[in-house]
């Protein structure tokens, strides 16, 4: 080992899954003691690449070499001996465990645990010190909030003796401020001389910290470049393979008549747990109201009880002034009829039935409708044919109405869901994460559409998890946090500092009292 | 005095109709806290419990047949395995097929080879498990209340059914203070995290399910060579799905799911000892009524005060490595 041999060095590796080259001839060196970051869009293949490197999947061809050697590396143990840890998307941990449980696993140190465990929390105390990394090891692991529980991982890593730390799409489930913090410990890292790879699909975090960046499309490497020599645009015409617009172009928002009025909305779980508290909202046609927050704070159950699909607990929702709440016309079917159309949030648990065909996603949740029956049957040309027209109008791939759902991509399956909801012309739509899992190219169509429908006078709630899209495509923005509307501002004046202060749950007032003191 | 008697004799009954539940439940926990369901637990005794009672009726020994029975359940609970881990099958499909096969094909293979109607020779001697006494629990005998506990209670059962007590206590230490404790619950809660701390998930089920079979063949030799003295058809009459359901009460956890067993075992000495007795007011109770009382006390009980239990969390699901 020399001290110039790159600390990771991938030589034309090759990943193949059934049909789909997932990897092709990838070639990656990555430099000791720096952060380098991999990008490109959902389905690139970067998390692929990442599990070959770590040994969940073994390459078909392909050279791995650590610090100058070549190391075959078919399992996560070979990996963890090479010095090689992750940190992955979906946590691996094990909620009922015990921090310091979760961190023993799999090098326990002799049969009996309890000399073991006593070593590992002595070595924890000087790694916690040495990294910055506060994390209390008795602490049960499913208790403990998710910023905390990415450290419990890459605590977990660094326990294993990894110089690679390979971090994937480390910041989903993050605040920006917590992204802010994981920032400053990957910058610990990189000055004790620890290598970092991080994977994700946000230009903004490529910028803000790595030395070098990588770019995949379509299973391949497309540029290595440093950081400094590039830019946002630049990165993003590389992982799409054109020039995109990164902010949506729209006019002001001309707001008209309030069409729906929530007041005082609650919503007691299964287990009795609130999950929506005196919730207060208004949207106004030709207006998009945005609903921004770390997932996992009420959204989900915002949309559910909106879209009646359960009815909340107490508090009113107004239509056009008619009271939905308790009539009979509050069930997700007849919402739908009488003008409130409804994108949910999964599209793989409610949005599509994966094994059906595209022309029968179609009508799923307008199939009594006359259009598509004759008698007793289903009309089959008839959905067939409105399924031709979404597929061309919203530029699905492939364009085959006959295709299963699960085969089409997750943005050409986002918008076979969207193409249903808005071409029955309502004037509401209810949003759930419109681009989760969808490409750059696809986000910026599905953008141009709302803001389409905005125009044309119809009232727009999206909620997203994506504090960015929140920010480019709403006109009022309000921040949820513990089921709570924690505060509302327009879109002009959201900074991404004021929104993830509100996001962690501080209100603008407590703010304005801590400035006083 | 005469008060006192009753309950020694009661708990005593007890005790022994408790051994084969708690050795059950605990193998059903080794499977459970590893994330397969095991229903097959009752299906895997009755194997024990017949190839317990032939091979002890032909070789004359207990241990013997002890060796039998333990084989057969390991053999049932890896075929378990193989269905269930190594190809990703339904875990209650292969659980029940496995409790069919063996309640059809032990009284047959028993006719087969004794001619007996589907039972084993009656065992006696060295091929049956005996009492053990004690050390001096003769002389004790007549020391009050601590002499007659000692005597009755914990003195002179067979080695079983010590060995079930002392499961116990072990079963604990194993799953809480050893590494094989430690990643079988883990397997049971996040089979991912276990396989991306390089550990092999299947291999851990199947080490997991080794020691069901283990114990499951214990509890059954129990039944035929011990408690009873040779093979009857059907002779698990349920106990393994009562061994589950201790399992569920006692919330996977071994002393909860020991006092469980204890309780349910309680109830079927109390109905024993009910039958053709007079009570005050409602006279006699009929006998049909009385033996549903266990089973009626497991419905309520888990129907009612078992509050929120919380099962593993990878329990019944195959380990497939995501794409």
């Amino acid at each position: 080992m020399t001290d110039t041999s790159p600390a990771l060095e991938l030589r034309r590796v090759n990943k193949r899954f059934g049909p789909v080259h997932a990897n092709k001839d990838i070639s990656l060196s990555v430099d000791r003691g720096t952060i380098h970051g991999i990008i490109g869009e959902n389905g690139a293949g970067k998390s692929t690449l990442m599990s070959i490197v770590y040994g969940f999947y073994e390459a078909d061809s392909g050279e791995i070499l650590v610090n100058g050697e070549a190391c075959h590396i078919d399992n996560p143990q070979s990996s963890i001996a090479a010095g090689i840890g992750m940190v992955h998307q979906h946590f691996m941990l094990v909620d009922t465990f015990t921090v310091l449980e979760n961190i023993v696993l799999g090098v326990e140190g002799g049969f009996r645990l309890t000399e073991g465990l006593a070593t590992a929390r002595h070595e924890l105390e000087r790694l916690e010190e040495e990294y910055a990394l506060d994390v209390d090891v008795d602490a049960i692991v499913g208790e403990l909030p998710v910023g905390l529980r990415q450290r419990v991982e890459i605590l977990k890593a660094l326990y294993r003796g990894a110089e690679i730390l390979i971090l994937d799409e480390p910041t989903g489930v993050l605040t920006p401020q917590e992204a802010d913090h994981l920032f400053r410990i990957l910058d610990t890292l990189r000055e004790q001389g620890k290598t970092v790879i991080l994977i994700t699909h946000k230009l903004r975090e490529i910028m803000a910290i790595t030395d070098n960046v990588s770019v995949m499309r379509r299973g391949e490497m497309v540029a290595h470049v440093k950081t400094q020599d590039t830019n946002r645009e630049q990165l993003a015409e590389l992982m799409v393979g054109r020039s995109v617009l990164l902010q949506v172009e729209k006019q002001k928002a001309q707001p008209r008549e309030t069409l729906v009025k929530v007041q005082n909305l609650s919503y007691l779980d299964g287990d009795g747990v609130p999950r929506l508290k005196n919730i207060d909202l208004e949207l106004k046609a030709g207006e998009i109201l945005g609903i921004a927050g770390v997932s996992g704070n009420g959204q989900s159950e915002l949309l559910e009880v909106l879209g009646g699909i359960v009815p909340p607990s107490s508090g009113s929702i107004q239509y056009k002034g008619e009271e939905l709440v308790k009539s009979k016309n509050f069930t997700a079917r007849t919402l739908r009829k009488i003008g409130l159309g409804h994108v949910p949030e999964d599209r793989h648990r409610s949005g599509l039935i994966l094994s059906f065909e595209a022309n029968e996603c179609t009508i799923l949740g307008y199939q009594d409708s006359p259009e598509y029956n004759r008698g007793l049957r289903l009309d089959q040309s008839a959905m067939v044919k409105t399924c031709e027209q979404h597929i061309e109008k919203f530029d699905v791939r492939p364009p085959d109405p006959h295709l299963k759902a699960s085969g089409f991509s997750g943005g050409n399956q986002q918008k076979l869901v969207l193409a249903r909801e808005m071409e029955q012309n309502p004037d509401v739509l209810l949003v759930g994460q419109p681009t989760r899992g969808v490409d750059i190219g696809a986000i910026e169509f599905i953008h141009n559409q709302l803001i389409k429908m905005r125009d044309a006078g119809k009232a727009i709630l999206v909620v997203s998890v994506e504090i960015d899209e929140v920010m480019s495509i709403a006109d009022r923005i309000a921040v949820m946090f513990d089921g709570e509307i924690v505060g509302e501002l327009d879109a002009e004046d959201a900074t991404e500092t004021k929104l993830g202060l509100m996001m962690a749950g501080i209100r603008e007032t407590q703010k304005a009292e801590e400035a006083a003191v | 005095m005469e008060t006192f008697q009753i309950i020694v004799l009661l708990l005593d009954a007890t005790l022994r109709v408790a051994t084969p539940l708690v050795l059950a439940a605990l193998a059903g926990m080794f499977s459970e806290r590893a994330g397969v369901v095991d229903i097959g637990l009752e299906g895997k005794m009755l194997g024990a419990a017949f190839a317990a009672a032939t091979v002890a009726a032909v070789s004359g020994s207990a241990w013997v047949g002890l060796c039998a029975g333990i084989l057969t359940s390991l053999m049932l609970s890896s075929l378990h395995a193989y269905a269930c881990v190594t190809h990703k099958g339904n875990q209650v499909v292969s659980g029940m097929a496995i409790n069919i096969v063996v309640a059809g094909l032990a009284p047959t293979l028993g006719y087969a080879w004794f001619r007996m109607g589907g039972q084993t020779p009656a065992l006696n001697g060295d091929s049956r498990f005996r009492g053990i006494v004690l050390p001096f629990a003769e002389a004790m005998r007549d020391v009050p209340i601590i002499g007659y506990i000692y005597a009755e209670l914990i003195s002179g059962h067979n080695i079983i059914v010590y060995m079930a007590a002392a499961a116990v206590p072990i079963t604990a230490w194993i799953l809480y203070r050893t590494r094989f404790g430690l990643r079988v619950r883990a397997v049971g809660e996040n089979p991912h995290a276990v396989d991306t701390a390089g550990i092999q998930v299947d291999l851990m089920r199947y080490k997991a399910l080794a020691v069901t079979g283990f114990l499951c063949g214990i509890a059954g030799t129990y039944l035929s060579t011990a408690h009873g003295a040779g093979f009857i058809r059907d002779m698990t009459a349920g106990k393994g799905y009562l061994a589950l359901a201790a399992l569920i009460f006692g919330k996977w956890k071994p002393v909860p799911t020991m006092f469980a067993c204890l309780l349910f075992a309680f109830t079927d000495a109390v109905q024993a000892r009910l039958q053709g007795v007079a009570l005050p007011i409602v006279g006699e109770i009929p006998v049909q009524f009385i033996q549903a009382l266990p089973y009626i006390l497991t419905v309520l009980l888990l129907a009612g005060f078992v509050g929120k239990a919380h099962p593993p969390k990878a329990i019944g699901e195959p380990y497939i490595k995501e794409r």
